[in-house]
């Protein structure tokens, strides 16, 4: 049976950041109120207009209730799916279903972290592993590594070519004024860099950043009222196949495979009609294995596609045009950042990065180890 | 080792470290089905039969995927692996007996138990002088 995804019925009216890159003297509960505040004014709202809420602050398990405390609100629905870096997808889907059935009329998606000043590392709330701990997998990373190394073998893909995912990046982030990494770099930069897990080096790993999020979503017919470029949600779809990186049945195909088709059937669109690409970029494999999964390329060809500087400034297919996990933000869970960049691009205003006449993005979250696999639709009022 | 109550099933971690500290690489499988599978767990996967027995693995694989865990000097650089069983299921693991770096996927690899950190420990050794 097709899914009855309520294609365009719910739109975003905020999206925005806070305490990108080192946010000192604040904690991760403050700059993501601060971020809230900010998407929330954006359509001329206020924290007490929110009726349902999802958040997934990286130290609270209980942030359901502690976030809804601090800004005063009284959620009829509360969500904390915790899928990894993709969950803001799924609360993307859960919110478009509440508001669509008329539970709630305004939604609040909302993350923030300072990992980097706090620690320093990235932090993870998995259980501890009694048949993969004694092996010391350096995680995340190692897993992406062996991703990465199946890839190499499989089809011949190349440390350059991972390495020009992380200058495409790079590229992007010199014109984003919010990015935390703009320095030069090349590819024999990122070739010569640190190695951390074979064959990938600190350049193929995402950054350590502090940094906020929240995104505003309510029905169409207020959304118009609200601003005057909503973002309309054409599609949600989530698919799971493992958790451990041992159990993903094949490293070189992700669930992306099934949730970027299921996406664009609801939305009712096909590749060719996407003018601006926003993936979870954890790792560099991660871009190459989600344009083939999602089906921008041939099943291996994703390191030959992003030869050339294509998915650069300039290029054929701009792919994470705020810089990315790479060179942007990174403050743990990097999901909800993927969906602001998606939607401000078609809200516009952008500055130097600003994809010109953007209609329709495509957000892609990944959360655990290649686990789940999340990709938003979202589209402008005329593609509705 | 107390023999497990026949209705409480296997204890996934506690009969694992127990195998191994005997000697012995055990693979969890479900009866009916005949299915191998990791990790253990007190439920096949899918079909959610507890009716399993730990059965013995030939120790037998090849590497699918490896990485070496670059740390700094003076800590020395280790191998993690997935290798392929031959009864079918993946583990993470490690290739030991030559550097790091020189494990290459397709290896075929023998399983070993020795001792680390004061615990047994499953690792792989190549076979066929890798």
């Amino acid at each position: 049976m097709a899914e009855k995804f309520p294609r365009g019925r719910t739109a975003i009216v905020g999206a925005a950041t806070h305490g990108m890159g080192e946010a000192h003297g604040f904690d991760a509960m403050d700059i993501a109120v601060h971020a809230s505040v900010k998407a929330l004014k954006q359509a001329g709202l206020t924290p007490a207009d929110c009726d349902g809420l999802w958040i997934g602050l990286p130290q609270d398990y209980i942030s359901g209730l502690s976030f809804a405390q601090q800004l005063g609100l009284n959620p009829k629905v509360t969500g904390n799916n915790r899928t990894g870096g993709s969950a803001f997808m799924t609360h993307v889907a859960e919110a478009a279903l509440a508001l669509d059935a008329g539970i709630i009329d305004t939604a609040l998606i909302a993350y923030g972290s300072v990992q980097r000043t706090a620690s320093g590392k990235l932090q993870s709330s998995a259980r501890p592993d009694a048949f993969e701990g004694p092996y010391k997998p350096v995680l995340p990373v190692a897993a992406y590594a062996l991703a990465a190394a199946r890839h190499m073998h499989q089809y011949g893909t190349t440390p350059e070519q991972l390495a020009e995912v992380a200058v495409a990046a790079r590229d992007w982030a010199k014109l984003n004024p919010d990015a935390f990494m703009r320095e030069d770099l090349s590819v024999a930069d990122v070739l010569g860099a640190r190695r951390v897990a074979d064959p990938l080096g600190v350049r193929d790993c995402c950054l350590v950043t502090d940094g906020a999020a929240a995104i505003v979503m309510t029905r169409a017919d207020r959304a118009k009222d609200l601003t005057a470029t909503p973002v309309h949600v054409l599609g949600t779809a989530a698919a799971t196949f493992h958790m451990n990186i041992s159990m993903m049945p094949d490293l070189t195909v992700s669930a992306a495979s099934e949730s970027g088709p299921r996406a664009l059937a609801q939305a009712g669109v096909g590749l060719s009609d996407i003018d601006v690409v926003a993936l979870y970029d954890a790792f560099t494999i991660n871009t190459i294995l989600f344009l083939e999964d999602l089906g921008f390329c041939p099943k291996g060809e994703g390191g030959r596609f992003v030869e050339g500087g294509r998915i650069a400034p300039g290029g054929a297919l701009p792919v994470n045009t705020n810089g990315g996990g790479l060179s942007c933000v990174h403050p743990g869970m990097y999901g909800l950042f993927v969906l602001v960049e998606a939607a401000q691009q078609i809200m516009g205003g952008l500055g130097d990065r600003q994809v010109p006449d953007a209609k329709i993005a495509l957000a892609h979250g990944n959360g655990g180890f290649l686990s789940s696999q999340v990709t938003t639709i979202l589209g402008a009022p005329e593609t509705v | 080792m107390t023999a497990p109550a026949p209705e409480t099933g296997i204890k996934p971690e506690a009969d694992w470290l127990a195998h191994l500290a005997a000697g012995r690489f055990m693979l969890p499988r479900a009866k009916a089905s005949g299915q191998v599978f990791w990790h253990p767990r007190v439920a096949e996967p899918r079909t959610g039969d507890t009716d399993l027995e730990w059965v013995e693995a030939t120790g037998r694989g090849v590497v699918y995927s490896t990485s070496v865990m670059r740390m700094r000097p003076p800590k020395p650089s280790y191998n993690v692996a997935l290798i392929d069983l031959e009864e079918g299921p993946r583990m993470m693991s490690r290739v030991d007996g030559l550097p790091p770096e020189e494990v290459r996927i397709g290896m075929k690899v023998q399983a070993k138990i020795i001792e680390e950190d004061g615990a047994p420990l499953l690792v792989f050794l190549p076979v066929g002088g890798a």
